[in-house]
């Protein structure tokens, strides 16, 4: 038996632009980012080797995969993989919302005249801050490139070194001010968002999976926050310079 | 005890509605939330004014009929009941109680306290029929369900399909209930034949009523007065998504 219906009103195509479709596309690209993320950590951890060490290896992003990929070819690869996640969860975001919005009056968890549940009876504060949350990163994210990879703004001075302009960065208090509330807005999304993931791809198989998956996003939040905002502290402190 | 009610009063779907409070003394704490409504409208109707429109049925808590907002709160503060088994010893005597109805956008109100929910019955028709044959009763031990599938489909299977889920979820999605359907038949071996085109159509129909999507907060199940679990959700995005992996279905 078959219920195959090639329009674009059957079944099968209107689940393909459903909200779970949606929201395994935002979870597949949130992961890709966190692996990202991953590496981009340990790259920054590099700082403490050393000046060469770090300029090395910001190098060495740039020269692998070769001789069977141009200068450049790698980064430039997982450069394109990133935007089209970046963007895919963006877009998958603000449909998700449009239809969170529609369904709620616009009021979401406030759609109530009684002010006595206003923040829920058991939701994080982790949960509440993904959609502002997420534009927060975005903004940060759009920043840190022109800072540290265009090289378009640079305060604390301009350098072709990357060490340099990460050590001539962070030297600024403001700078690791703003820094520092990027990576607490990351943690947050991080916290909740990695957990939805895999509960969103269909592994939360039960009651004790739930607490098992909270207890990795707690995990993988805090290891991500701390780990990025340990170079720029030691920078500020003096520790390296 | 005595204690006061503020009651959103909504002539029909065309007209805006309020709160309106009402003082209602002589409650015994015993007596069930819904008890006190018909008190409160035995009062009015005597009054000549108009009685405050409620649904219910069963008043033992498994029809699903009755949905209210208690304090912000779908089905009120006590875990695990509905309102027409909340007991009023769960309110502090001259508490000023808020009761609201059901509010999302699938949900219009339809008078005063009662919202229509036919949005739910038109997404379990969406998921079709299930083969079993009909007839005598089959003999129990022809097919054998593993005692844990069994149980977790009747745990599945309590969902009353009151709503409170989706009146709790700050996205207004039906996730949980449509989980706990998913789960229940697709855990089962006569659910097996359709379990694809299942969750497929309810997808659909789920989002074409305006529901929105699930974030994984778990609003709805601090609510459910059937204690129905997260992992229902998860299993159904996992039907969902099998679906679409499968190009016959
Ligand atoms: C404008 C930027 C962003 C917006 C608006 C945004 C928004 C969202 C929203 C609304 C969710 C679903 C929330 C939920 O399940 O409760 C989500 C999930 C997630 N986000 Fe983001 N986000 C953004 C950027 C990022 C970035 C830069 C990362 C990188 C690590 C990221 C990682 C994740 C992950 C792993 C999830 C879990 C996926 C899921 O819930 O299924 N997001 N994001
Ligand atoms: S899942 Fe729980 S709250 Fe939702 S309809 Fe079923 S019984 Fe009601
Ligand atoms: S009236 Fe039947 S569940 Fe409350």
């Amino acid at each position: 038996m078959t219920t195959a219906n090639p329009t674009r009103s059957g079944p099968r195509a209107r689940a393909a632009r459903s909200t779970v479709a949606l929201k395994a596309v935002m979870a597949v690209t949130g992961l890709i980012m966190v692996l990202f993320l991953l590496a981009h950590m340990y790259g920054n951890l590099k700082l403490f080797e050393g000046w060469t060490a770090f300029d090395d290896y910001a190098h060495h992003l740039r020269t692998m995969g070769e001789p069977y990929l141009p200068y450049g070819g790698g980064l430039w690869i997982i450069r394109v993989v990133l935007l089209a996640s970046v963007g895919a969860h963006i877009w998958a975001a603000a449909v998700l919302w449009a239809r969170s919005r529609r369904a709620t009056g616009g009021r979401g968890g406030g759609r109530y005249e009684s002010p006595r549940a206003r923040r829920g009876v058991q939701r994080s504060y982790a949960s509440f801050t993904m959609r502002w949350g997420g534009v927060t990163v975005a903004l940060f994210v759009a920043y840190h490139l022109l800072h540290l990879t265009s090289n378009t703004i640079h305060p604390g001075g301009a350098s072709s070194s990357p060490y340099e302009r990460t050590v001539n960065g962070f030297e600024i208090w403001w700078v690791v001010v703003s820094y520092t509330a990027a990576m607490l807005a990351i943690g947050l999304h991080l916290r909740h968002g990695f957990w939805s993931s895999f509960a969103t791809l269909g592994a939360n198989t039960s009651l004790r999976r739930r607490q098992q998956l909270n207890a990795w996003a707690v995990v993988v939040a805090l290891v991500i926050t701390i780990g990025f905002l340990v170079p720029p502290y030691a920078v500020l402190l003096g520790w390296v310079g | 005890m005595n204690v006061t009610l503020r009651v959103w009063r909504q002539e029909n779907g065309d007209h805006a509605g309020r709160m309106v409070t009402y003082p209602v003394d002589g409650v015994s704490p015993d007596m069930s939330f819904l008890e006190v409504l018909d008190v409160l409208n035995e009062r009015l109707t005597l009054a000549g004014e108009d009685p405050v429109a409620f649904d219910s049925d069963c008043r033992e808590g498994i029809c699903g009929s009755c949905g209210l907002v208690i304090n912000g709160v779908a089905h009120g503060p006590k875990e695990l009941v509905t309102a027409c088994q909340l007991p009023m010893r769960t309110f502090a005597d001259g508490e000023v109680i808020e009761v609201e109805p059901w509010r999302a956008g699938p949900f219009p109100v339809i008078k005063d306290l009662v919202v229509d929910r036919g949005a739910l019955d038109r997404i379990i028709q969406a998921g079709g029929y299930i083969s079993s044959p009909t007839g005598t009763a089959p003999e129990a031990h022809s097919v054998l369900v593993p005692k844990r599938d069994a149980d977790a489909a009747f745990d599945a299977a309590t969902c009353i399909g009151c709503g409170a889920c989706v009146a709790a979820c700050p996205n207004g999605s039906a996730a949980l209930f449509l989980g706990a359907k998913i789960t229940h038949l697709g855990l089962l071996p006569q659910g097996q034949p359709e379990r694809r085109s299942r969750a497929l159509g309810m997808i659909g129909q789920h989002d074409a009523e305006g529901f929105g999507g699930c974030t994984q907060i778990g609003e709805c199940t601090a609510v459910c007065p059937k204690g129905i679990q997260m992992h229902v959700i998860s299993r159904y995005h996992r039907d969902v998504l099998g679906a679409l992996r499968h190009r016959d279905t």
